[in-house]
C-alpha cells in the first residue's frame, strides 16, 4: 500500500471577497443560520446547496443585508466584506447595495421597457446622459448574453420577454450598476432547460469579471458551474470545499448522503 | 420509491453482469488446466471458441454503465462504483484472454508426454480462482479486508512463478530436447503470473472505489 495520491488541492492565491466569521442569525426563537464560518475568494462561483429550509437563502440575504427588512432578525458575528464589516450600523446598506447585485429565483422585471430595466439603477445613481445609459444598456445587455435577442425592441415592454430571456435581462439590470459581487438566488429554478444552459454558461463567463455566490437546488448545476460548494444543514455549513472535492469524495457523511440522492 | 432504488437496481444489475463475467474466467482457467494436464487438444480449442462469450459480456457492462451514468448521473462513490465496474470487467476480461493463451499453449505441446507432473502451475491455478472469488466479494460487499487477502495472495503467486521458473530453466539444462515444451511452460506460468496481477489490480480498484484515493497494491 505504497503510495497514496491525493488529486486535489487548491492552488489558488485569490482574495476574500467575504469573510463570514461564528455568523448567527435568529427569525425571532427560530435559530437560522448557527456558527457560519465561510470565505468567498473573488472571481469564483461559489455554490451553496442543502435542503429546502437550511438558511441557504437566508445566508445570500444576509451578504447584501437584504435579511434586515425581515421584522424580528437579529444576526451575531461578523460578515466582512472586502475587509469591512457590514452587519456594523455605521455601514451604510446604499454603498452595499451598489456593489452587491442580486438575481432572484423568479424573473422580477419592472413593467418597463426593456431599456427601462437596465437603466433603472444608473438613473437612481444619479446617471441622466443619454449618450452614457444607451453605452450602459448595450455593454449590459451584451454581458447578459441577451443583446442580440432585443437590440430592435429596446422600448418593448419586457414583460413580453420569454422567462429565460427575463432572468438574462434581470442579470443585465443588475450588471449595469457595475457590481463587484452577484447573488443569486435559484436563478434558473423557474426556467426551461435550453435557458437554464444560457444562464450557466453567462455566469462562467461573468465570472472573470464578478464573484458569483449562487444558491442551487440543482446538483449538477453546482457540480457544473462553481468552483467551490458548501454544503448547508439545518442552519450549518456542513462542508464547504473545492466542488471537484465536495462531488468525488466528501469528507462528511452527511455531504455525500445529500449529494447522493440519499435525502433531500 | 425508496430513495435511489433505480439506482440501486442499476447498479445491481451490472454487478451480477459482473459476477458472471468472473465466474466465466474462472470457469475458462479452470479448463484451460484441466485440458494442459489431460493433453486434451479438443477442450483447448473449446475454450478458444468459447471467449467471444467474454468479450460480450464486458461489452454489455460497458453500455450498462454508461447508461446508468446518463440516467442517473451519480456522483462520489455512486459514480466511482460504476467507473470501476468498467475497470475491473475490463481486468476479468484480461484474464479470460490467459486461459485462451494456454490453450493455445496446451496445443503447442500437443501430445508430447509432460516432462513432470503440472503441480506449481495447479497451486498457482488454485491462488488465481481463490483470488478472483475473493476479487469480485470485496467488489460486490465494498470489503477492504478481502481486498487486502487479494493482494497477499498475489505475493504467493509471485514466489511460486520464481520457483516454478527456476526449476524449467535447470529442466531445460538436464534435457534439452524438450526445449519447446518447456518454453511453452514457462509462457503459462506467466500467464498465471500476469493474470493474478490483474486481481490485484480489482483489488486496487475496490480500495479506490471505497476511498476516494488510490492506492498500488502491486509493490
Ligand atoms: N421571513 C421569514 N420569517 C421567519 N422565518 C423564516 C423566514 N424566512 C425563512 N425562515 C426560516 O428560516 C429557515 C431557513 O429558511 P431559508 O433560508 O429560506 O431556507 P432555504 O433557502 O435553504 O430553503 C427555515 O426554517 C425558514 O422557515
Ligand atoms: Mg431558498
Amino acid at each position: 500500500m505504497a503510495s497514496v495520491i491525493e488529486h486535489i488541492s487548491d492552488e489558488t492565491n485569490r482574495e476574500n471577497v467575504y469573510k463570514t466569521k461564528e455568523l448567527n442569525l435568529w427569525y425571532g426563537e427560530n435559530h437560522a443560520l448557527k456558527n457560519i464560518n465561510l470565505d468567498i475568494n473573488e472571481n469564483e462561483v461559489t455554490a451553496i446547496i442543502g435542503p429546502s429550509g437550511c438558511g441557504k437563502s437566508t445566508y445570500i440575504k444576509t451578504l447584501n443585508r437584504m435579511i434586515e427588512l425581515i421584522p424580528g432578525v437579529k444576526t451575531s458575528g461578523e460578515i466582512s466584506y472586502r475587509g469591512r464589516n457590514i452587519l456594523d450600523r455605521s455601514y451604510k446598506v446604499e454603498d452595499l447595495r451598489t456593489k452587491v447585485g442580486m438575481v432572484f429565483q423568479k424573473p422580477n422585471p419592472f413593467p418597463k421597457s426593456i431599456y427601462e430595466n437596465v437603466v433603472y439603477g444608473p438613473k437612481i445613481h444619479g446617471i441622466r446622459d443619454k449618450k452614457i445609459l444607451d453605452e450602459i444598456v448595450e455593454k449590459s445587455l451584451k454581458g447578459a448574453a441577451i443583446w442580440d435577442e432585443v437590440k430592435d425592441r429596446l422600448n418593448q415592454n419586457a414583460y413580453g420577454l420569454s422567462g429565460g430571456q427575463q432572468q438574462r435581462l434581470c442579470i443585465a439590470r443588475c450588471l449595469a450598476i457595475e457590481p463587484d459581487v452577484i447573488l443569486m438566488d435559484e436563478p434558473t429554478s423557474a426556467l426551461d432547460p435550453i435557458s437554464t444552459l444560457k444562464v450557466e454558461e453567462l455566469v462562467q463567463e461573468l465570472k472573470q469579471n464578478f464573484s458569483i455566490i449562487i444558491v442551487t437546488h440543482n446538483m449538477q448545476q453546482a457540480a457544473r458551474i462553481s468552483d467551490k460548494t458548501a454544503f448547508f444543514l439545518s442552519g450549518e455549513v456542513i462542508e464547504f470545499n473545492l466542488t471537484n472535492k465536495i462531488f468525488s469524495t466528501p469528507s462528511d457523511k452527511r455531504t455525500e448522503d445529500y449529494i447522493t440522492g440519499r435525502f433531500g | 420509491m425508496a430513495i435511489r432504488e433505480k439506482y440501486n437496481t442499476e447498479l445491481k444489475e451490472l454487478q451480477n453482469k459482473l459476477t458472471e463475467l468472473g465466474h466465466f474466467s474462472i470457469d475458462a482457467l479452470e479448463k484451460a488446466v484441466i485440458a494442459l494436464e489431460s493433453q486434451n487438444v479438443d477442450l483447448a480449442l473449446k475454450i478458444m471458441e468459447e471467449d467471444t462469450k467474454a468479450n460480450i459480456l464486458e461489452e454489455e457492462i460497458n453500455d450498462a454503465a454508461m447508461l446508468l451514468i446518463a440516467k442517473q448521473q451519480p456522483v462520489a462513490i455512486d459514480l466511482r462504483r460504476v467507473i470501476v465496474a468498467i475497470k475491473i470487467a475490463t481486468d476479468i476480461e484480461r484474464i479470460a484472454d490467459f486461459a485462451v493463451n494456454i490453450a493455445k499453449s496446451t496445443i503447442r505441446i500437443g501430445n508430447e508426454p509432460l516432462i513432470k507432473p503440472i503441480v506449481h502451475i495447479k497451486k498457482m491455478y488454485d491462488l488465481n480462482r481463490d483470488m478472483l472469488r475473493l476479487s469480485i466479494e470485496s467488489y460486490n460487499e465494498e470489503d477492504l479486508d478481502k481486498a487486502k487477502r487479494v493482494s497477499k495472495m498475489d505475493d504467493e503467486v509471485d514466489s511460486l512463478y520464481g520457483e516454478t521458473i527456476k526449476e524449467l530453466l535447470q529442466i531445460n539444462l538436464e534435457k534439452p530436447e524438450f526445449r519447446s515444451q518447456i518454453t511453452q511452460l514457462s509462457f503459462i506460468c506467466r500467464y498465471l503470473e500476469r493474470s493474478a496481477d490483474h486481481m490485484t489490480n480489482i483489488a486496487e480498484h475496490v480500495f479506490y472505489m471505497v476511498k476516494g484515493k488510490r492506492y498500488d497494491l502491486n509493490t
